[in-house]
């Protein structure tokens, strides 16, 4: 996703004089195309992260689109004040662009994750919230952002990671998009999860639980249209996010489930625990520290879609046996 | 130095402070004393030091002004309105319901205010986003931030400091209304604000020390700053509630609301009938 975040970004400097970066101060090469393109416009904001907030909004008052980017903690909970005040109160279209989303920076320490920033950008006024699942959505939504007058922020993973989408999705910000449908779970994912979330679906699909898989890449505004017919076509919807399970998307469907009384309202939102991981490690072994553990999502979904389905309980648990480490890893 | 005579201006400066003293007693808004350390600094700003038509408030070349230290906005209210951005009768709506006029500038309700402050150790950096605006676009306005020693606490304020003289935005002009009060002691107690000018100066900003009350020095300071080969930063030595004389130095008026007999006092006070 980094590197997708660095291509998109040249190429929308190239097409948009507005487009600005300011980077706190990472990056090294990462962005020798784009100074080569606009060497005025890269800016270099030390590591003075309530400072390259406000610089952001002073520009964005004066016609710019600046994409604001370093380390998701400093450039989120760092300078929290100075995007709500800053960027949310006057409603200026500033990207805060987070790299290491969640958990992406696992071995660096608690200092280094980010499982409550989406909760807290969440809760500012005119603010959205992108979660991109890989590289490609990075592409689309970034593109997608200069169509949008006011603040965003983008949650952006590390590199290298996979690519799930195959073809082009033309995502559209504030629409969830459907990867693939099925008709008795659907699976939610934001963000770099998504390779995850994907895996359950196909192994649910295999098991002959049918699944459908969606990215709600757009945290905020939330896509109500999308969740009122998710909940009316499946029996269980479930949430995948790297992220608390406080405040997060999962919280966001349990709000919406609460104010308007879907069909049905069968619903388990998979997210971290509200700890800081000690034991620290790979990104995988963190996930698991924190309870996000690919296994125990398709434990729990499949108990809990069993009691939601007595007619189809012999056949899963012909095969629940399967669902072993070693089988969700394959 | 303006078109305004220094008589004129003193007369401007001597209105504007009755205003301010009469809309915290209409509006029973604090922060009286900060307003009135501030106000011949913005006389000086709005009345010849600064380029900007209050006819075309938004006009792209303007100079842009922010008051950093945002709980002293009646003074700015007073001053925009007698400028000319909004009728007098405007300043009656200060701290009243459904206000374009609130305790803090809020954003995109009223011609003259450039950004929402309130919480300090924002407006300079948003100055210096402004100033990056003018180099990018080649235009030759000048950002004027005003700030008060007490805001100088905030950390993004030296973060702001070190940043302009790197990026060479000396298009900024940064004041700071030195009354060496903040809001519960005296500025030097709380934190080490002493050598503010040194501090300034060491962060590589073009600085002056003046005396926040004269308008002339002023007026010729912020004329001429922003036009150099570094960032130009005036330490104005003023005197919290000054022009009042049982206002003068008094920290109360932090927070006090004056009564109809002071305000009666500080017209007399202020050589107006």
């Amino acid at each position: 996703m980094r590197n997708a975040f660095a291509k998109q970004l040249e190429e929308l400097a190239r097409v948009d004089p507005r487009v600005v970066l300011i980077s706190g101060d990472i990056g090294n090469r990462m962005f020798d195309q784009f100074k080569a393109i606009a060497p005025d416009r890269f800016i270099n904001a030390g590591i003075a992260e309530q400072n390259m907030i406000g610089v952001a909004a002073g520009l964005a008052m004066n016609g710019f689109r600046p994409f604001v980017y370093t380390i998701t903690p400093f450039v989120t909970t760092r300078c929290m004040e100075q995007i709500r005040v800053d960027l949310c109160y006057h409603n200026l279209p500033v990207v805060i662009a987070g790299v290491g989303g969640g958990l992406s920076y696992a071995s660096l320490g608690a200092t280094h994750h980010s499982c409550e920033d989406v909760a807290m950008l969440r809760s500012l006024p005119n603010m959205t919230v992108m979660c991109p699942g890989d590289a490609v959505e990075v592409s689309e939504l970034m593109e997608g952002s200069l169509g949008v007058d006011g603040p965003m922020y983008l949650r952006l993973g590390k590199k290298n990671e996979p690519v799930i989408h195959e073809k082009k999705p033309n995502l559209r910000i504030g629409f969830a998009h459907v990867l693939r449908n099925g008709a008795d779970i659907c699976v939610l994912s934001t963000g770099n999860v998504l390779p995850m979330a994907d895996k359950v679906a196909k192994v649910l699909c295999y098991y002959g639980v049918s699944a459908t898989l969606a990215s709600m890449h757009t945290v905020k505004p939330l896509d109500k249209d999308y969740l009122r017919w998710a909940f009316e076509q499946h029996r269980l919807v479930i949430s995948i996010e790297e992220h608390s399970r406080i405040g997060g998307l999962g919280s966001a469907v349990d709000q919406w489930m609460s104010e308007n009384d879907p069909a049905h309202r069968e619903f388990i939102g998979f997210g971290t625990d509200d700890k800081f991981a000690h034991g620290l490690g790979s990104q995988a072994y963190v996930r698991g520290v924190l309870g996000l553990d690919l296994n125990d999502i398709l434990m729990k979904t499949v108990k809990h879609f069993q009691v939601l389905t007595p007619e189809i309980v012999t056949r899963v648990n012909d095969q629940l046996h399967l669902f072993t480490d070693e089988d969700v890893k394959s | 130095m303006s078109d305004y005579s220094l008589n004129q201006l003193k007369a401007i400066a001597a209105e504007l402070r009755y205003l301010t003293v009469k809309m915290s007693l209409d509006g029973k808004a604090p922060h009286l004393g900060s307003g009135l350390s501030c106000l011949d600094i913005l006389t000086a700003a709005y009345f010849g030091g600064l380029v900007i038509d209050p006819v075309n408030p938004d006009a792209i070349g303007r100079d842009r002004f922010i008051l950093s230290k945002g709980h002293a906005v009646a003074a700015l209210y007073a001053t925009l309105s007698k400028r000319g951005y909004f009728g007098k009768e405007m300043l009656l709506t200060f701290n009243q319901e459904n206000s374009c006029l609130p305790e803090h500038p809020t954003p995109k309700c009223i011609a003259g205010i450039e950004a929402a402050t309130g919480s300090l150790g924002h407006g300079l950096s948003i100055g210096l986003g402004m100033a990056h605006a003018a180099q990018l676009k080649g235009l030759d306005y000048r950002v004027c931030v005003l700030l008060s020693d007490g805001e100088c606490n905030e950390g993004s304020v030296w973060e702001a400091a070190m940043y302009a003289p790197a990026k060479k935005l000396n298009n900024m002009i940064a004041i700071v209304d030195y009354n060496k009060w903040q809001a519960t002691g005296r500025s030097d107690e709380v934190l080490a604000i002493s050598s503010l000018s040194a501090k300034w100066k060491a962060f590589g900003w073009e600085t002056y020390e003046v005396d926040g009350h004269d308008l002339e020095a002023l007026m010729g300071l912020i004329k001429n700053g922003g036009k150099g080969d570094k960032p130009t930063a005036i330490v104005a030595h003023t005197v919290k509630g000054k022009g009042v004389s049982f206002m003068e130095d008094d920290n109360n008026w932090h927070y006090r609301i004056p009564t109809v007999d002071e305000l009666a006092k500080a017209k007399q006070e202020l050589g107006l009938s």
